[in-house]
């Protein structure tokens, strides 16, 4: 069924009685050419891509609890593409490109909303740095704006510009940035992969694999054993956990990172705003919240909620951008667990097991990648050749020593 | 968290910088055979489990000690703290 402004206009004149349930929910097939492990928006954009795009057949997504349950509904929503290194900028520019026609390719109203993202600067070298990612940026096709201070005014008027630690001297602005309902994002992935005839699976979790002579044959679930030609894990946060069922240890630790809502205002923010001096980093929502985070809590969890200290500095960080925050009461606060890898940048690739590959490491910048991350798997997938954009987000980049170190931090996760 | 110091009683885990599985006690010998396969593991691999997990906890903004935290990473809940000097010469590190 396609959604239109015709089709809800026949609804509402005949009693929305003519509404279907938006996917199946089938059982599971002895046999697939393709599983992937995970419903969340990466694995189900896999399967739509693969379906729709590299014409693929028989593909399930297993899920141990429902779609959409995990980190694509627990996360605040940004999509941009303001990288600068050259194994990332290309891939999240072709994320955000494919961000731009999402909804008119998988007819579904994902509230794609390109109202920009700001990233303040409050001092010249900071300016450099902001400068020379601009530049990379443009390089690679996207779009970046040095906005100076006067600028920023005019835009963000309530912000504190004299600040005597950090006052702002400028940002600088991708335009196209912005924010997507994110729920809508694993509905209506889902929505598209099973009219094309994936099967989704839910309530189903992955117990282990089965693997003989070095080859992965299919997986154990809690709903009997399932065979696949192909098997490609997209489990970010639990990525350890699934893989520890193959017997390998990755390059990843598990962290929580927590996000907050305010109470809902009148529109007050046009953007999305990002401190240049702490981690802070704050958009508004259609209903009004005022959505924000800030660091991880910088210790391992798969606790699903964090400790008081982070929620106090991501508010003094919040207050020493924007101190008109400090009249807005908090309404709900939860934490979500990133696969924080040792460079800061995912992982897409083979493993040495043959027909077993492997999706994840995306840190707290997995929702912005979703289009991206589930076409440029598909590809490996249905091809066996990463995706152009994608080719430097191996498993061997840390032996090799190409790792892709955004923030130059070193391999320690709860820096990045 | 509240984290239980050995010498110096209940802390709060802020005092404390967050320095990763203990496993990275048990350094590699350099001047081994396999030296080089061996950095990377231990450089870049991590366990990662769900539940109890020992890790260190560097009290930078205390004693300056380090401490090995016996902690579930699903409930946070802290069952045993160690100094990490008592742990490294259990395991025969130091003198």
């Amino acid at each position: 069924m396609r959604y239109s402004g015709f089709r809800i206009l026949k609804e509402a004149l005949t009693g929305h009685k003519g509404w279907q349930p938006a996917w199946r929910d089938p059982d599971p097939q002895p046999h697939y050419d393709i599983v992937i492990v995970g419903g969340g928006g990466h694995g189900l954009a896999t399967a739509y891509y693969l379906a729709k795009e590299f014409r693929q057949h028989r593909i399930a997504v297993i899920e141990k609890g429902w779609i959409g349950g995990g980190n694509v509904g627990r996360n605040t929503t940004i999509i941009r593409s303001n990288y600068m290194l050259d194994g990332n900028e290309p891939f999240y520019e072709f994320s955000l490109k494919l961000w731009e026609g999402l909804e008119q390719d998988f007819n579904y109203n994902a509230m794609v909303s390109q109202r920009g993202i700001l990233n303040l600067i409050h001092s010249d070298a900071q300016r450099d740095a902001f400068i020379r990612r601009g530049n990379a940026m443009i390089l690679n096709g996207a779009d970046a704006e040095l906005l100076s201070r006067e600028d920023v005014r005019r835009e963000y008027p309530f912000l504190d510009f004299d600040n005597a630690r950090f006052p702002i001297k400028g940002g600088l602005a991708q335009r196209r940035g912005g924010t997507v309902r994110h729920d809508a994002v694993a509905w209506g992935y889902a929505r598209g992969a099973d009219s094309r005839g994936v099967d989704i699976i839910q309530n189903c979790e992955v117990t282990g694999f089965r693997i003989e002579n070095g080859t992965c044959l299919g997986v154990e679930t809690s709903r009997g054993f399932i065979g696949a030609g192909k098997v490609g894990v997209a489990v970010a946060g639990n990525s350890s956990r699934v893989m520890a069922m193959a017997g390998m240890r990755l390059p990843i630790e598990s962290h929580v990172l927590q996000a907050f809502v305010s109470e809902g205002l009148k529109p007050v923010l046009p953007g999305v705003i990002t401190f240049g001096a702490g981690h802070f980093y704050c958009s508004q929502s259609d209903k009004g919240g005022l959505v924000f985070g800030g660091d991880i809590d910088g210790y391992n969890s798969y606790a699903q909620r964090g400790n008081l200290p982070v929620i106090e500095d991501v508010a003094e960080g919040g207050m020493a951008l924007f101190p008109g925050l400090g009249r807005v009461r908090l309404l709900r606060l939860w934490g979500g667990i990133m696969d924080m890898s040792m460079d800061g940048s995912p992982i897409i690739d083979r493993t040495h097991i043959d027909g077993l590959y492997f999706n994840g490491g995306w840190c707290y910048g997995g929702f912005k990648a979703t289009p991206a991350s589930g076409w440029c798997f598909a590809h490996l997938l249905a091809t066996d050749q990463p995706h152009k954009t994608a080719t430097a987000y191996r498993f061997d980049r840390f032996e090799r020593g190409r790792m892709i170190d955004e923030k130059g931090m070193g391999a320690q996760p709860n820096l990045h | 968290m509240i984290i239980n110091h050995p010498l110096l009683g209940p802390c709060d885990a802020q005092e404390f910088t967050y320095k990763g599985d203990a496993r990275l006690i048990a350094r590699p010998d350099g001047m081994s055979e396999n030296a080089e396969a061996a950095f990377h593991d231990y450089l870049y691999l991590r366990d990662n489990p769900a539940g109890v997990h020992r890790e260190l906890w560097f009290h930078e903004q205390g004693d300056r000690s380090w401490l090995v935290v016996t902690r579930n990473t699903v409930t946070h809940e802290i069952t045993k703290v160690e100094l990490a000097r008592d742990v490294a010469r259990n395991m025969g590190r130091s003198a």
